[in-house]
């Protein structure tokens, strides 16, 4: 797996909307705060990215995060 | 495709209830449900999981524009999800809650008539007198009734709104509810607002 989801946390609304379509169950609400990407599962799909109301996920290549 | 369960049906709840009021509209206090439970669970539990599983009015929006296509799916401008515009959105939206209240108080007190009609964006009001007999309840529990049923249509109506121009629930970046559950959520974890 070379991509995985980066969220902007100081943004994040915590609304759950990615967590409803990850398609690998990577995603979960870190005490109502924010979105937090589990490494091990992300597959770096995008379907989060594309689904985020606010557009707050990015996907990049592993190396860099 | 993922299992279905009984509580990604509740967007159905969201539509049950705008229906309801529009026959009797002393349904609209089951609003209240949706107006307490999250923030019970966000004192409570310290998280967010009405709005990550439970809200029926997200759901309404991800069904219809997302499953069912409603919406442009394109990015929404940056200041809506932006920290001022949402805890500004939220001040507004409390304020205008507040009127609403005093307003109701007003009726109990005998300060003012019942007024049978409901205000769409806080401004254009469509009469709805249709769903009332006068005197079937005191008369501020009836008022506290349009009201409410005004607040949970604006919302909706802007949602929709949004749903259609940006993305499924681009709503759910500026809904009062939603900043309100997250800045508990926040203070409770000691998290920067
Ligand atoms: S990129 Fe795909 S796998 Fe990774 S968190 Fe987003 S939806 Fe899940
Ligand atoms: S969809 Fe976007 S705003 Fe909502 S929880 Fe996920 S990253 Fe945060
Ligand atoms: S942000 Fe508002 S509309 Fe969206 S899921 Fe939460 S309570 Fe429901």
């Amino acid at each position: 797996m070379k991509k995985i989801a980066v969220v902007d946390r100081a943004r994040c609304v915590a609304c759950g909307a990615c967590r409803k379509v990850c398609p690998r169950t990577a995603i979960t609400m870190y005490k109502g705060c924010y979105a937090e990407i589990d490494r091990e599962k992300c597959v770096g799909c995008g379907l989060c990215a594309k689904t985020c109301p606010g557009t707050l996920i990015e996907i990049v290549e592993r190396g860099e995060v | 495709m993922k299992q279905r369960h009984w509580y990604d049906y509740l967007w159905l709840w969201s539509l049950l209830y705008f229906a309801l009021g529009f026959f009797n509209i002393l349904f609209a206090w089951l609003g209240m449900i949706d107006f307490l439970v999250p923030l019970f669970i966000a004192l409570i539990g310290g998280n967010k999981a009405f709005c990550n599983t439970y809200c029926g009015r997200g759901q309404l929006f991800q069904q219809l524009g997302g499953r069912w296509k409603w919406s442009r799916d394109v990015k929404a401008p940056r200041f809506l999800s932006s920290k001022w515009f949402r805890y500004g959105f939220l001040t507004f939206f409390m304020t205008m809650f507040g009127t609403m209240v005093f307003q109701t108080y007003l009726v109990a007190s005998g300060g003012r008539n019942l007024t049978e009609s409901i205000k769409l964006l806080w401004t254009i009001r469509v009469p709805w007198g249709w769903t009332y007999e006068a005197g079937t309840v005191a008369d501020w529990v009836a008022q506290y009734s349009f009201g409410f049923y005004s607040v949970m249509l604006t919302s909706t109506i802007i949602g929709l709104a949004l749903m259609i121009l940006f993305k499924p629930r681009t709503w759910c970046t500026m809904c009062p509810m939603g900043t309100m559950t997250q800045m508990i959520c926040k203070i409770k974890a000691k998290e920067k607002l």
